[in-house]
Formats: C-alpha cells, structure tokens, sequence
C-alpha cells in the first residue's frame, strides 16, 4: 500500500475550484498519507481529445505522463480526468509501444478520489460531519467508464448528520459535455434545467459529485435560475467536521 | 455545423408541447426496457448482450461467406436475391417489376432501409401508389413528413395530430380517441391490403442458413404485406446477416425487451420463399425477392472500431435514453437515422462533410453504449468521427481559429509557468466578484465560448489564488 500519494488536481480545480483540492489533501492526510502537488501539472489533455484534436492531446499527454511517471499513487478529484488518463491514453498511443508501455504502467496508479479512499486506503468512515441534507449527482464518465456507484455513497453514509436522497432519475446527464456545453449552449443549458428539476424534486439543498465540472455546470444554471441550491465536491463534504 | 442543424434544434427546443411529447414517450419506452431486462426479468442479460456483439462481429467479419450462402439458400426455396449498390438500383428494380408484372398498387410495412433510400418517392414519381401500412408511418405519410424516430415513427405526434391529419386527408370527422382512428386507418387499409400488387417489407434479420427473412412487428401489418400481394420484396441492408436460425434465440430475447419493453413483439415471422403450391402449401406469394442494399455498407468494413456500427439491430434503445435525443427529437437530425445510432452511422454512410457537426452533437455521456444490446461502443466511434472532422476541415482550411486555439492549449500546457501565469491574467481581468457567481462580463470579454457559456448559465468567479499557489503557501 502507498504511503505517498501526487494529487492530480485537475485544471479546473486549479485554476477554478482550489478549495477542492485542498479539501482532498486534508483528508487524504488524516488518513496518514504523505501528500505531494507535482508544480509541473496542468491538465489531461481532454478537451483536446474530446473535440477531435488527437495531435494536441498526445502533446498534453505526454506532459502528463513525464510530471506523473514516479508517483506511486495518483488520486484525482475527477472521474472524467481520471477515465482520460486510465481508458483514454492508451487509445491515443496505440501505435508508439514505448509511450504505450509507460501509460499501461501509469494507469493503474491513478486513481479516482472515493475510489481511491474505498479501494486502496480501505475506509468508509473518515471522520467528517455536515448537517445536511444532500443529493448525489453521478457523474457520466465516473459511472459509465470506471464504473463508480457505490463508492461515494458508501463513503457519504457515513458522514454525521447527512442525509442522503436520490433523485430520479439520477443516472442522466447533467449536459456539460465539455466543449459540448458551449458549442451546444441551448441545448446543454436545456440539459441542465432538466437535471435541476430533479434535484428540486428530492427537497435537497446541496449537490455532491464526483467530477467540478458537472458541478459548474449544476451550479451555474442554479446560479442563473436564482434557486438556492449549492453545489459541493465529495472531498469537500468529507473534509468538513 | 450548418445552420439548418442549430435551427431546428433551437426551434424544437424551443416548442414546449413537442418537448413534452419526446420526453414523455422516449421516458415510457426507457422505463419499460429497464423493467424488461432486470436481473430478476432477465438474469443473463448481460451474457446474451456479449453473445449477440460476438455473433455480428463475426458475421460481419465474414459478410461475403454469409451472404453466398444466404442467397444460395433462398433460391434453393424459390426466391431470388438481387443484389443493390444504392438507391437508384433498388428502384430500378422494383420499377422494373412493376412494370413487367403491370402492378399499380403497392403495400409497405415499415422499413427504415426504404426510408434510406426514398423509396416511397421514386414508386411514386412513376405513377405508382405506394401505401405505408404501419400505423405510425401511415400518419407520417398522409402528413408528408419522415419517421421521428427508428421504432416509434410518429413519436411526436399527439392524438390531436392525428385527428387533424386524418380528418384533412381521409375526408373524415376530427377522431380524438386512439382506438377509433386506429380503426379509421384500418378499414382504409384493410382495402389496400387486398388489392394491392406487390408488397414491400424490411426485414429484422435475414438468416444464412435457412435463406429465411425475419420480420417482428406488434401490428399484423407486416404479415399482411408479406402475404397478401402475389409478389413480395423484403430489402435489407448486407449488416441485417445472422448465421444461424438458432441465434434467433439470442437476438429476438434482446430486440423487443431493448425496443419496446416487451418480452417479445406480438408477431414474429419467418418467410422462406414463394408459395409452394406443389407442397399443398395454401398461403404465401408466388414471388419472392430479397433485395441487398449496399448504399455505403462495405466502406465501413476495413476499419475496425467503424464497423462495429453495422452490428446494430435497430431497436432504438440508445435514442430513448439519450438525453440529447430526449431533447432534440428525430427531425434535428440531418438524416432518416436519428439519436446516437443515427449520430454515428449518418457520417460513414453520407462522408463527414454531410453535417460536419452531427459527432459534436453529444455530451458523450455514454448512455447509448451502456443499453446496446448488440455493445456497439457508440461513444467512441462518436470520438474516432471527431478526429476525423477535425483532419477534414484541416485539409480543406476550415475552423482555422479552432484549431489555433487547440494549438495553443497544449503549448500553454506544456508549459506550466506560462499556464500559471495565464491563469493570474485571466484572474486578473474578471469582473469583482462577492463571491456570487458572475451573471454578465463586459462586452470585450463576452466573446466565443464565454458568451455561450453565459447565455445559459453563470460563470464561477476566478478564486484570488489558483490551487497551485495556495499549496505553495501551506
């Protein structure tokens, strides 16, 4: 079991969200874990891959594998980061062996956060409280690609004080997408609204998830719809006490 | 991206009723198959999904062994197979048929391959009646509009609609209730059934081994087409192969459960040839045909991850739990296959260049992949179609700021003080923020992708300090 853990915060969380990131430090040194930041990290490289861009996001992925290559263990707060690196890395090396060999190796020290904490650390209970009432939003590449359900449920059950109601249904997308959101706004703003509708619908007040980005796009059509719903990443609820 | 394509996905958006009548019919259809394929339903649900993507994958992997011994087998009965590359040689055919056999009436039930080829159009522009009998796609034909969906034709259509449309056309009174204008249509086509010359089918499958056509449907209508007239023709695409009559077992427990919910769909036939009056046999046509059609097929063969696009069964399961679809509806999209499946297989069968945005259009939610029942990875051919728009408009000099811009990011992320130093700038230049998120930005920063981002939602104001220079401080 590692005993030092690199964050991968993420681009977003760096440059939009850093609370989160700290949040995650926090706990992850609660649990006894060494905690470094490589300085050189920026992104995965996703929206280059995602808008069709392969050249650009190998360049940004080789970044990547050289800031990351002698971590032990890489916890990310982004199951759609972390699925970029774990599923996606591979497809854009196929035809290089050497990078490709070197990202079979990485890719099985890269984690997810809840997963992380559930399978590698092996805890549910990390001590936080929040009075509460919370739903939990799934975000599509955490469940779908790395196939995550339980673990942040596991992981919320266990927070004093919080309650937690699904909503329904829960499974759909919040309509970010990335690019997506922009070069489809009406329809990703559309998207939103209907996930809202069913986060209004369980009465909850908070909205946990796995992936920031989902949680801005949540968050910036809540903002937009004047409702007074906040938004709140995993490891901020666990960091809270 | 056209301009038709964010035209009518602004205007369906922006018309309430019909973005009440998609959701609300597309969320039956999703509910339904969920309860179909539940573990305590259909305990080996995911076995028969990985046995049915094996079986198309080999098939197509031999698509040249199976259809020789497909057509061996249906002339081996009397049929005929006829062989089509496109659109033009289909017609030509049944024109042809038509005029030998001096027919004027002709009777369909629904194929969404005939959609593909505008068949109805060229009977009809040569003075033939070609009348659709499945009850959606009769609407939608009295309505002079295309199927909105791939099982669900007239999707989004109200029973109001169908009053309207039937009373316009049919010289009837407006007809509110269901039942009764399925009763309307059924007299009227009842008729047409028995004086019709020649019926055209699809066909669900088209069985190697037994040179049999398989055709599922809940109307009877099918049935009727395929027996009725005295000259049948099925047409299907080359992908429609299976082996053996035996993976029936596999495919037909998927198809309906995927499609409508049902266990299985109230008529399944299998047709093997004309009549044998020799045999004794009483029912049946005198002639059968089963028409090939290619019309863009074979291209997706060489490629791997493409041609698993040709292992779809058309049961419309991904467009019921896409939440693009369940907002977009069918007729946004630029061609007859709508949804996810429509998202992929519209650019390999048309080139990339027929709606350069189609692939763009989905927040690869992975939705689709996860309830095909045939595991097409839909998703990342979406992503293979991407790269391959991008590589186009390269060539031809399009999206030249895009792709600037694109050129720029993974400098800037190559090089983390300048990204550092970026990210201070942008930080720099937004608006004061309480802490409240941004709601307008002054017109030299609402360009491009903020002002997108801002005609529907709020911006996150930029944090004093980035996470990078915070943990250097700790």
């Amino acid at each position: 079991m590692p005993k030092r853990v690199s964050l991968f915060v993420t681009c977003m969380v760096d440059q939009l969200f850093p609370k989160v990131g700290l949040a995650m430090a926090d706990v992850l040194e609660r649990l006894g874990y060494t905690v470094d930041s490589p300085e050189d990290q920026t992104c995965c490289g996703q929206p280059a891959f995602n808008s069709g861009y392969r050249a650009e996001a190998r360049t940004v992925a080789r970044h990547f594998l050289k800031t990351f290559e002698s971590a032990e263990a890489i916890v990310v707060p982004s199951g759609s980061c972390t699925s970029m690196v774990a599923h996606h890395y591979a497809e854009l090396f196929h035809k290089e062996p050497e990078t490709l060999a070197r990202v079979h190796a990485l890719e099985k020290r890269v984690f997810e956060f809840s997963t992380f904490l559930t399978e590698v650390a092996g805890v549910e209970d990390v001590g936080a409280r929040l009075e509460e009432i919370v739903t939990f939003h799934d975000g599509c590449h955490a469940l779908r690609e790395l196939g995550i359900r339980s673990a942040p449920r596991r992981l919320l059950s266990r927070v004093r004080g919080l309650e937690l109601r699904e909503m329904t249904p829960a499974e759909e997308c919040c309509g970010f997408g990335g690019t997506f959101s922009v070069k489809f706004a009406e329809l990703s703003g559309a998207m939103a609204r209907t996930k809202i509708e069913a986060i209004q619908r369980t009465g909850a007040r908070t909205v946990v998830s796995l992936d920031p980005s989902c949680l801005m796009q949540i968050q910036g059509a809540c903002s937009r719809a004047g409702l007074p719903i906040r938004t709140m990443h995993l490891a901020e609820v666990l960091a809270s006490r | 991206m056209s301009a038709e394509f964010q035209q009518k996905i602004h205007e369906t958006l922006a018309d309430a009723n019909l973005q009440l009548a998609i959701y609300t019919a597309t969320g039956r259809l999703k509910d339904k198959r969920v309860e179909n394929v539940a573990p305590d339903v259909l305990p080996d649900y995911q076995e028969l999904r990985a046995q049915a993507n094996a079986i198309k994958k080999h098939t197509i992997e031999n698509l040249d062994y199976y259809l020789e011994e497909f057509e061996r087998n249906v002339e081996a009965h009397g049929g005929k197979v006829v062989w089509c590359k496109d659109a033009g040689e289909v017609s030509d055919f049944i024109l042809g048929l038509a005029k030998e056999r001096r027919a004027r009436l002709i009777v369909k039930s629904k194929s969404m391959t005939t959609e593909e080829i505008d068949l109805n159009e060229s009977l009809e522009h040569q003075g033939l009646e070609s009348v659709e009998t499945d009850l959606g796609e009769y609407i939608l034909q009295l309505a002079h509009e295309r199927p909105y969906h791939i099982v669900a034709p007239a999707l989004h259509k109200t029973r109001y609609d169908v009053a309207g449309i039937f009373s316009k056309n049919l010289h009837v009174p407006e007809e509110t209730v269901p039942e009764k204008q399925t009763a309307i249509a059924r007299a009227v086509l009842r008729e047409k059934f028995l004086a019709a010359d020649i019926g055209i089918s699809g066909a669900n499958f088209l069985v190697a081994d037994s040179g049999a056509v398989c055709i599922v449907e809940n109307e009877g209508n099918a049935r009727l087409t395929t027996t009725a007239p005295k000259i049948h023709i099925a047409v299907a695409g080359i992908e429609k192969l299976i082996p053996r009559a035996q993976d029936l077992a596999t495919f037909l427990k998927l198809l309906a459960r995927s499609a409508t919910g049902q266990a299985l769909s109230v008529y399944t036939s299998f047709l093997s040839g004309p009549r044998r009056a020799g045999a004794g046999e009483i029912d049946g046509p005198d002639e059968f045909y089963v028409v090939l059609l290619d019309n863009g097929r074979t291209k997706l063969l060489p490629d791997r991850a493409r041609r698993q696009s040709l292992y779809c069964i058309r049961c419309g399961a991904c467009l019921n739990t896409c939440p693009v679809y369940r907002k977009i509806g069918g007729h946004s999209f630029p061609w007859v296959y709508s949804g996810p499946i429509g998202a992929i297989i519209t650019p390999q069968f048309m080139g990339v260049g027929h709606e350069p945005g189609l692939p763009f259009a989905s927040s690869l939610c992975g939705a689709c992949g996860e309830v095909c029942p045939v595991k097409i990875d839909i998703p990342k051919v979406l992503l293979d179609l991407r790269s391959e728009v991008k590589k186009a408009e390269a060539r031809e000099g399009h999206s030249r700021l895009e792709r600037l811009a694109f050129r720029a990011f993974a400098w800037v992320m190559t090089h983390p003080r300048v990204y550092a130093m970026a990210g201070r700038m942008a930080a720099a230049v937004a608006p004061a923020s309480d802490g409240g998120w941004i709601r307008h930005l002054p017109a030299p920063l609402a360009v491009g992708p903020l002002k997108a981002w801002l005609s529907q939602r709020d911006l996150p104001p930029p944090p004093a300090r980035s996470f990078r220079d915070l943990w250097r401080m700790r």
